[in-house]
């Protein structure tokens, strides 16, 4: 059943009266500067709510199912963020509203900045950056300018990058002019220290690391290598990707982190959207909070938060406007209302549901680097596709026709085959055990009749797609018959 | 479910090296249930007392009317809950609705493809000046004066990170760029791109002449067409009609609310040429394996889970809801509504500026054509930043002090109106001007 295009269903006519009808632009404009004609459809307002809805009814989503989606967070989103983001009093203040008029969102922001410099271990954050990768630019431009300022920038040009890393990290370490330096994990899927120190030296920027790390391994040698990274003169990058395993257990600041980023709206439950809009905020040691980016908020003696835009070292600013806020407000609201103890327990059965997952699956997939996981772990197919030729993909597609989203797969790149879990804390004891045995079902008709995973997914509305042809014949958007 | 995973407690099951563990519990207050939750979080927005004042504040942040329907459909679990759609199958009407978005920005600006989002109109200049400079390898971009201060900001900022020049084009006279030495300028080939704004930071109409249009391509530079009132493109020429190869902007006006800075949503089109290097996400229509039409994200080499260091941007989360939303609205508004609206803002503000105008010491700072905003000069004896502190405690917030980003504009109001603004708003605001010329006469009488 396909959903007709909305420029195929318009009719001239058709128009809502949203807006009185005025006058004509060109009583008040030169027509060389208006636009010849607007080819956009008229729909009326029942029409767009179908169609829409139809739309929404062929998305997936959390509220719709579970989403066992490694690195990617997918709990439950509050619906009391949404209810204290969309108040009047946030929605409708204009970025440009005098401080005094605005201390309600200068004290949000003030309060998420220090909360997460607490819950993190940092000395101070900017909610500049609108999401993770945007973070990262943000954090990279912070250590360049950190050198340049100590008198080290001509020769501090490479950024260490592990081979599990997010393919954002050595994107973002490019956007800076790094040299990526990629660092192969060792035999218990961590960084190796001893090869870690032959990959550093005076050209060392930064080292870029993830704790968990995308195999879902606590790096249980951070401290040292933290050691290792500072000795030559570099700095400590946290991915704060995988930071809802560690809250109220350990902190990257602790670990010797100089920077970080998070990714509101994974730990701190800001929803998706669909792919955004997210929030990235970066977090810093002291030595570094000269550099954040502009503005930052402070709160003076007098009570009064302020927004500060002129500090000499900043690297500038990295959007439009101060934050993503509405996000701000989210996930302060999350923050309070779970308190310390609450969010110390969400990272606790984040860890706990993965484990019991990891515990069941493993006993018809492989587990490789089968220890106690944090918030995710990773399982293989490879061993299935040599039996059976039923590859990773064949099995995420499977358990789409089961109702279940797909987990990660083909990442991280060093495990082949490779299903990446992370189930969250949200989910109840029940709902892994039907995943669990969706998996299953899965894996064992493989073995009996692979054909039937190979051809799935065939419950959805449409089946697998020409990726080649969408990428080789690209159709990108509706073109109006009278110009194809 | 601790005996399956064989521990015997959760304290067990996370346990860190004592190097790292942390020292003492989170401090962070208590957990809070929801009713004093709500409480308390509604305290600090009703705190924003800005939002019950009579605005005219504009300057890249707008705002319109959003029909209720927009956000009773954008806020659907289905839609607000959804992960990037990288299952496809399960993902078909979010990758409709990006798609469709997709088409709304090409026809909007007149060009051939659009990605499905950046984070805002400023990251979109500064990932548009990359698309150029990795068109062109060239390494300096040519911005005018009258582009937004934040956009110009962010692209310094990328701009170090890339090691590039950014040169400026003053502004003219009547508040357009000046193009004069242009030529001169483009004639060693060394921009990669020349970066116009239209409506401009003053809201003037800054689409340019053919004759700059030919120098620009004579040397093979690329007009980056920058449009931060997303609004202003229902009734203007097209960013393609002047000549923009890629055109970069904001889509707030659509039916996103101000929210004190963000999210908002960001676009970017081009022509084809440049389909290979535009960053972030693209849907493409394919078919399925049962000949059916369907959606996907596609032409992934270019994105960074595929190439690392060497994809055209590290763009990964997007704005997708932003532009979920904005797409909803223009189906919602249609072109009939999107043109009204358009005209709407365009009365408003002469209106607003012809009043303004009318009171003893006021005048237009530019003689050019405007959109939706208009640079007021104010009586030399008030100064900009006095008269709006004197409209505040009027409860009027009367635009932006132009003295913030530009000292050669001192004594210049920035004021903003849209579909919004009201007559009352513009008589309150007009009648706020004379009271505060008048007090002023008053005390100055007072200290002779």
């Amino acid at each position: 059943m396909s959903e007709p295009l909305i420029f195929e269903t318009g009719q001239p006519g058709r128009a809502n009266t949203y807006f009185p009808n005025g006058r004509s632009a060109d009583e008040f404009l030169p027509s060389s500067m208006l636009r010849d004609e607007l080819p956009l459809p008229d729909n009326s307002e029942l029409g767009v709510v179908r169609h829409f809805t139809r739309l929404s009814q062929q998305t997936f989503s959390i509220d719709t199912g579970f989403y066992p989606l490694g690195s990617c967070t997918m709990k439950y989103n509050p619906r009391i963020n949404e209810a204290m983001a969309s108040q009047p009093g946030f929605k409708e203040l204009h970025p440009y509203a005098p401080d005094h008029l605005a201390q309600g969102a200068l004290r949000v922001m003030y309060e998420l900045e220090r909360s997460l410099s607490a819950i993190f271990g940092m000395s101070a954050f900017s909610l500049n950056p609108a999401a993770g990768a945007h973070a990262e630019l943000t954090a990279l431009l912070i250590a360049k300018a950190y050198f340049a300022k100590i008198g080290e920038g001509a020769t501090r040009t490479t950024v260490i990058v592990p081979d599990t890393a997010h393919g954002t990290n050595p994107a973002s370490a490019a956007m800076v002019g790094y040299k990526v330096v990629s660092l192969q994990s060792d035999a218990r899927g961590r960084v190796g220290l001893a090869e870690l120190k032959a990959a550093i030296g005076d050209d060392t920027a930064v080292c870029m690391m993830t704790n968990p790390n995308t195999l879902g391994l606590f790096e249980d040698q951070i401290h040292e290598i933290a050691e290792a990274v500072h000795a030559v003169g570099g700095l400590m990058y946290y991915d704060g990707a995988n930071a809802n395993a560690l809250m109220g257990n350990a902190r990257p600041g602790d670990m010797g982190f100089d920077l970080m980023h998070l990714n509101l709206h994974k730990t701190f439950s800001i929803p998706h959207g669909g792919g955004g809009a997210g929030h990235g905020p970066v977090g810093v040691a002291e030595r570094l909070v000269p550099f954040l980016p502009v503005p930052i908020v402070t709160l003076d003696d007098a009570g009064t938060y302020h927004l500060e835009g002129e500090r000499p070292d900043a690297i500038g600013t990295m959007r439009s406007f101060w934050s993503n806020f509405a996000h701000a407000v989210r996930a302060l609201t999350y923050i309070y209302a779970n308190g310390g103890e609450g969010l110390t327990r969400v990272s606790q059965l984040a860890v706990l549901n993965a484990n019991y997952v990891r515990a069941k699956v493993k006993e018809f997939l492989p587990t490789p680097y089968d220890e106690t996981c944090r918030h995710e772990f990773v399982a293989t197919a490879a061993d299935l596709k040599r039996e059976t030729g039923v590859r990773a993909l064949d099995i995420a597609k499977a358990l789409l026709d089961r109702g279940y989203h797909a987990p990660t797969i083909y990442f991280p790149l060093l495990v082949p085959e490779c299903l990446m879990i992370e189930p969250t804390e949200t989910e109840s004891k029940e709902t892994l055990d039907a995943f669990v045995e969706a998996l299953r079902d899965v894996v064992e008709t493989a073995r009996r009749d692979p054909q039937a995973i190979v051809d799935a997914p065939v419950n959805t509305v449409v089946g697998r797609i020409d990726e080649t042809r969408a990428a080789r014949q690209p159709d990108l958007r509706w073109v109006p018959e009278a110009v194809s | 479910m601790l005996a399956v995973v064989g521990v015997s407690s959760l304290e067990e099951l996370v346990r860190v090296p004592d190097a790292v563990a942390i020292g003492a519990p989170l401090a962070i207050p208590a957990g809070l249930p929801e009713t004093e939750l709500a409480r308390k979080i509604s305290g600090y927005a009703k705190a924003n007392t800005a939002v019950d004042f009579t605005s005219f504040l504009g300057a890249g942040a707008y705002r319109h009317y959003c029909p209720p329907v927009v956000m009773s459909l954008a806020m659907r679990g289905e839609f607000l809950t959804a992960y990037t759609p990288y299952q496809a199958e399960v993902s078909q009407g979010y990758l409709q609705a990006i798609y469709e978005w997709q088409t709304y920005v090409c026809l909007l600006t007149g060009l051939d493809i659009a990605n499905a989002s950046v984070y805002d109109g400023a990251t979109a200049l500064a990932e548009g000046a990359i698309m150029a400079v990795n068109a062109t390898g060239r390494r300096a971009i040519l911005v005018s004066r009258a582009v937004h201060p934040n956009y110009r900001a962010v692209l310094r900022t990328y701009a170090r990170g890339l090691d590039l020049d950014v040169e400026e084009l003053p502004v003219a006279a009547d508040g357009t760029t000046d193009f004069a030495n242009l030529e001169a300028r483009l004639a060693d080939k060394r921009f990669a791109a020349v970066v116009v704004q239209s409506p401009n930071f003053f809201g003037a109409i800054d689409a340019p002449e053919p004759s700059v249009r030919a120098a620009v391509k004579a040397t093979g530079t690329v007009l980056i067409g920058v449009v931060a009132e997303a609004l202003s493109l229902a009734a203007l020429a097209t960013p393609a009609s002047w000549g923009a190869e890629i055109a970069v902007g904001e889509g707030q006006s659509f039916g996103n609310p101000v929210a004190y800075g963000g999210p908002y949503v960001g676009f970017i089109a081009s022509t084809k040429e440049h389909m290979r290097r535009i960053p972030g996400r693209l849907v493409g229509r394919s078919l399925d394996n049962r000949g059916n039409p369907a959606f996907t994200l596609t032409l992934q080499a270019r994105e960074q889970h595929i190439r690392r260091e060497k994809a055209t941007s590290n763009i990964c989360t997007n704005q997708a809801h932003c532009a979920l939303v904005a797409t909803i609205y223009l189906a919602a508004v249609g072109a009939s509504g999107l043109r009204r609206a358009a005209v709407l803002n365009l009365e408003r503000t002469n209106a607003l500026a012809e009043r303004v105008c009318a009171i003893d010491g006021f005048s237009r700072a530019f003689s050019a054509p405007v959109f939706n905003e208009v640079a007021i000069r104010v009586p030399a004896a008030l100064g900009a930043s006095r008269l709006l502190e004197e409209l505040e405690k009027r409860a009027i917030l009367g635009g932006v002090d132009l003295g913030r980003w530009y000292p050669e504009f001192a004594g210049c109001v920035l004021m903003n109106a849209t579909e919004m603004t009201t007559n009352a708003d513009i008589d309150a605001l007009c009648a706020a001007l004379a009271d505060v010329v008048g007090s002023l006469g008053e005390s100055a009488a007072l200290h002779v």
